[in-house]
């Protein structure tokens, strides 16, 4: 009955944690804000090119985690970071001192809360990534501007207006924009934090579709608040909360069937 | 199980297990007084039985749309979304009961209380005994939530099939004994049979209940015996 809630790779055959390819890997990490911990020793592995939701209530750390990934907590002073995020094939450690956060974000793409184009066109705002890494060649930008916006499934909409304002656009497409420019330099990993949560309902399908269609191809890590939409897109759940990674498990069995009591009583919205 | 912070969201759940339970309550009624009548060869109570399985189709529609509204309007999840699946399935299966119940009572009206076999109907009253026995069983273990009394009876399954495959080749020897013992027969053998079904809906009650409290759904082949598709009549001489 685990079909109930199908993930969206309803023809494959079921996912196993185990021998699923890591993209990164977490391990006994803590973080501090100051003299407040807001992770306790948190574990669990990203499986490579599969969608991972982060769910969990308000303060839970869930947005505290994702942005370990990109090092965001490193724009703060006082902010200090324990234990491992593991990033393979070179497993690297990138929440060490000794790597650069601009070295990590060139490698790991994040979308925001709210779409937060830059003001530019819509052309400059994809092409912004790779200029940053040093692509000059006009061709080159060109094709990854394209192929980037098609992934976001916003190229028929904008193709004809690629240099006029980014500002112009509705809330939606401005943040399949920010997702398309978070996309061009092909990161391996793309995080993105409540990227639906300022948007309506259609905007909200098209990002979820886009997510299904990128899936396969890139590794994401999403928070959310909406625990459907985790169902819907992700192939892996954590559930966290007061700093704990609670339960990690294949998101069928997670909204199904979850192992831990504080889960079940989260996800059908029960007091804990 | 600790309630939800949506009060209503309590509410429609209990209203909803309440209702198959109530569900559950009239179809075994029926099956009780569909035995009743057959055997006591009551064609008063047999005609009651008939008009009263209405009841349980309404209860089934009932059921379905608070089902599906509540789907619609809670998007429920693990334990609440098997509450309802549950609901549904089980909804549908003492639907089914109820028709059986129902097509039993139908042949003691067509047979117009013209027999007096207590013999041929022993056999049947037996088999009556033991799926009334499981369906209660099963009922009560959903009220209970309890996964191991439904098992009880998932695992008795075969019994009912080995009942209802010597009942058959008994009935059989009635028929090659005396042609007109042949109409009376082949009532009770569907009557049989519609018994035997009222036992496999038990046992796929069993199978929901274990998914319900369990959360997996029961893979095991169900232990089955009925061998009548295969049995052959030798004619004497």
């Amino acid at each position: 009955m685990a079909q109930i809630v199908k993930s969206r790779s309803e023809s494959s055959a079921p996912l196993s944690i185990a021998d699923a390819p890591r993209r990164a890997e977490v391990r006994n990490l803590n973080f501090f804000y100051g003299d407040a911990q807001a992770l306790k020793s948190v574990n669990f592995p990203v499986i490579d090119r599969k969608v991972t939701a982060l769910i969990g209530p308000s303060g839970c750390g869930k947005s505290t985690l994702l942005r370990c990934f990109n090092r965001m907590h490193d724009l703060y002073p006082g902010n200090r970071y324990e234990g491992e995020i593991r990033l393979y094939p070179e497993d690297l450690n990138i929440v060490s001192r000794d790597v650069d956060p601009m070295y990590v974000r060139l490698r790991i793409g994040m979308v925001f809360q709210k779409p937060n184009p830059f003001p530019k066109s819509i052309y400059e705002n994809v092409a912004a990534g790779l200029w940053v890494r040093g692509v000059r060649k006009k061709a080159l930008v060109d094709e990854r501007v394209e192929f980037a916006l098609q992934r976001a499934a916003l190229w028929n909409e904008v193709k004809d207006r690629l240099r006029e304002s980014a500002y112009g656009l509705s809330g939606g497409q401005q943040q399949r924009l920010c997702i398309a420019r978070a996309l061009a330099p092909d990161p391996e990993i793309i995080l993105l934090d409540e990227p639906t949560s300022a948007l309506d309902p259609i905007a909200t399908s098209k990002i979820e579709e886009l997510l299904t269609n990128i899936g396969d191809q890139v590794t994401v890590i999403i928070v959310t608040h909406n625990m459907q939409q985790a169902a819907r897109v992700s192939h892996f759940t954590a559930f966290m909360h007061l700093g704990n990674m609670v339960e990690y498990d294949v998101t069928e069995k997670i909204f199904t069937n979850p192992a831990e009591k504080r889960t079940l009583d989260y996800i059908t919205g029960r007091f804990g | 199980m600790t309630e939800h912070i949506l009060k209503a969201f309590d509410d429609d759940l209990r209203e909803i297990s309440s209702r198959v339970a109530e569900m559950g309550g009239i179809a075994e009624r029926l099956v009780v007084e569909s035995v009743d009548a057959l055997v006591k060869r009551d064609i008063a109570l047999a005609k009651r039985v008939v008009p009263a399985d209405a009841q349980v189709d309404a209860l089934q529609r009932e059921i379905e749309e608070k089902a599906i509204l509540t789907i619609a309007r809670r998007q429920p999840m693990a334990v609440d979304l098997r509450e309802i699946v549950s609901a549904l399935r089980i909804a549908n299966d003492l639907e089914r009961v109820g028709d059986l119940a129902k097509n039993t009572a139908k042949r003691v009206v067509a047979l117009d209380g013209d027999y007096h076999a207590q013999k041929q109907l022993r056999g049947v009253r037996h088999m009556a005994d033991m799926v009334i026995e499981r369906l209660k069983q099963v009922l009560d273990a959903y009220g209970a939530r309890d996964a191991e009394r439904a098992m009880d009876v998932w695992r008795r399954d075969g019994e009912v099939d080995s009942m209802y495959t010597s009942l058959f080749r008994e009935l059989l020897t009635y028929m090659m004994e005396d042609p007109r013992h042949i109409t009376l027969c082949i009532h009770l053998l569907f009557a049989a049979k519609n018994i035997e079904r009222i036992g496999d809906h038990a046992t796929n009650i069993a199978e929901t209940i274990y998914y319900l409290v369990i959360g997996e759904v029961l893979t095991d082949e169900r232990p089955k015996v009925d061998t009548t598709s295969f049995a052959k009549i030798g004619m004497p001489g």
